[in-house]
């Protein structure tokens, strides 16, 4: 073990930069005057804090939030075909698809088979968005909304029915050139 | 010798136990008011709103917070010495409210067929009284730092001490400049010396060095050396909870309003008004309060402006330039007063 060399505790001191007496005295009162000047440019602007649950930023019109499932505007029927390319494309392995066959009585999709179930996990979805590059019949695409908190992890199991239904849209979309 | 300053009438005792309470109560009236208002002057300062959502504006923030401080559980390290980290924040409060009975907050009145001072008490020995009650508020700093019985406490203790002892020295200097010019120590004395000019123009380089200084008496950015947060934790009340964490933050409040009347009082002007101004008597504590608004306006401004010394820039700075200029300052007052 190496005696205890003292030497290396010395830390050297960064001398202020020289200049006189002049310059001392500007770099004191000049300076410091202009960093007032500094700080009372932000009262004049103005707080610039957005009030969160009262006032939103808006997000952009490709902003990846919670998931929608479509139907077609027309016959009212579901998109969805079941055929879990969504569930294979998912990385973070968050839905979950089960197919049944549509019958002549029983006709939810416009395919051959619909979901009969459709879950999708949100508490391990990580809002990549390959769901919706998945999927060959656009049925599911990424809506806006982002504030999807619950109290319970089972809440954030989002069933069919829940990603069909109109979202309450609450999130301010950015507008044009925004 | 007169024990009291410029007073040629004694004041009964009633009246004097009546003026403790009001000054008493006044200033703990605006202490959280100052507390809110620094908090959004800050916010403003850096480009935020500030605490606003207890009550309209924010402005019952403080109330919240005595009352969650107030209801928490008293505890102390296992280290600590008892008795002193009980005692030392109440020596640290106690002297800062002492101090506040030397400000004076008018001239004397006719209240109910009585003359009345508006203000504590007027001694014949105002700058040394206060100065006598900032050197033992150290011990509140000092003790509470000891008795925690933790490192962190101990260091900023340590820091706390050395910058009060090494700054009050210019303080005290600088304001030796206008003791020799109005000739008198009493507070009130001073005030009335000051009828024509504000002492803030004749004794500019003095009103300066107090001001640095007083940065450095009441541990305030860019001198708040003794409770950087970012290297001791919180210094040397980082084991304070509770009331007794409230407790040594009004007394850095009510060290504040001190100071900012100490300058009010010594610079400018006091109760008196520019312009030959003269309302009636019942203004005076008011004038005062403004005043020493805008003081405490400046402390937070330079607040939100410097960022804060390191060690030995602040030891060399209050030894190497300001004591030397406040000796300067001293001496140049010293030769044009008596020249």
């Amino acid at each position: 073990m190496t005696p205890y060399d003292p030497s290396s505790d010395v830390i050297e001191v960064i001398r202020a930069p020289g200049g006189g007496p002049v310059r001392g005295a500007y770099r004191v009162f000049g300076e410091t005057l202009r960093g007032l000047k500094t700080t009372f440019g932000r009262i004049v602007e103005g707080p610039t804090t957005i009030q969160y649950p009262e006032e939103k930023t808006p997000v952009y019109t490709r902003f990846r939030g919670r998931h929608k499932l479509h139907r077609f505007e027309d016959t009212g029927l579901e998109k969805c075909v079941g055929c879990s390319l969504c569930a294979a494309a998912c990385p973070a392995d968050c839905i979950r698809v089960v197919a049944a066959e549509n019958t002549a009585e029983n006709r939810v999709s416009a395919g051959e088979r619909y979901a009969a179930v459709y879950e999708i996990n949100l508490s391990r979805c990580i809002f990549c968005g390959y769901c919706e590059v998945a999927c060959p019949f656009d049925a599911i695409t990424m809506g806006h909304d982002y504030e999807m908190s619950d109290y319970t992890r089972s809440d954030l199991i989002f069933t069919k029915e829940m990603l069909l239904s109109e979202a309450i849209e609450r999130t301010p979309l950015r507008s044009e050139g925004e | 010798m007169t024990i009291l300053g410029l007073v040629d009438f004694y004041e009964p005792w009633w009246v004097q136990i009546i003026k403790a309470l009001v000054i008493f109560g006044v200033i703990f009236a605006i202490l959280p008011i100052i507390i809110i208002y620094e908090r959004k002057l800050l916010g403003r300062f850096q480009g935020r709103y500030g605490p606003n959502r207890v009550g309209p504006f924010g402005l019952m923030q403080p109330l919240a917070e005595i009352v969650k401080f107030a209801v928490k559980e008293p505890f102390r390290p296992t280290t600590s010495v008892g008795s002193l980290f009980r005692i030392a924040p109440m020596i640290a409060i106690l002297t800062a409210i002492a101090s506040l009975a030397l400000i004076p907050f008018g001239n004397v009145q006719h209240i109910f067929g009585q003359r009345v001072g508006l203000y504590g008490i007027d001694v014949s020995v105002g700058p040394l009284y206060v100065f006598a009650f900032g050197g033992i508020s150290f011990y509140g700093i000092m003790l509470g730092g000891w008795a925690s019985g933790s490192k962190y406490s101990f260091l900023g203790a340590m820091r706390g001490a050395a910058q009060l002892i090494s700054y009050e020295v210019s303080q005290g200097l600088a304001l030796v400049g206008v003791i020799i010019t109005s000739g008198t120590l009493s507070l009130t004395g001073i005030v009335h010396a000051q009828a024509g000019l504000w002492y803030f123009i004749p004794q500019f380089a003095g009103f300066m060095i107090f001001m640095t200084a007083s940065f450095a008496e009441t541990n305030r950015t860019p001198f708040d050396l003794s409770e950087a947060e970012t290297e001791l934790v919180g210094g040397y009340f980082t084991e304070y909870g509770g009331t007794a964490f409230v407790a040594y933050l009004f007394a850095e409040y009510a060290n504040m309003i001190v100071v900012s009347g100490i300058a009010v009082t010594l610079f400018f002007g006091g109760w008196l008004l520019p312009f030959g101004i003269d309302p009636p008597g019942w203004v005076d504590p008011f004038v005062v309060l403004t005043k020493m608004m805008f003081v405490i306006t400046f402390f937070v401004w330079v607040r939100a402006t410097l960022p804060r010394l390191r060690y030995d820039q602040l030891m060399s700075f209050g030894w190497k330039i300001l004591l030397p200029l406040a000796t300067l300052n001293l001496l140049v007052t010293a030769i044009i007063v008596v020249g």
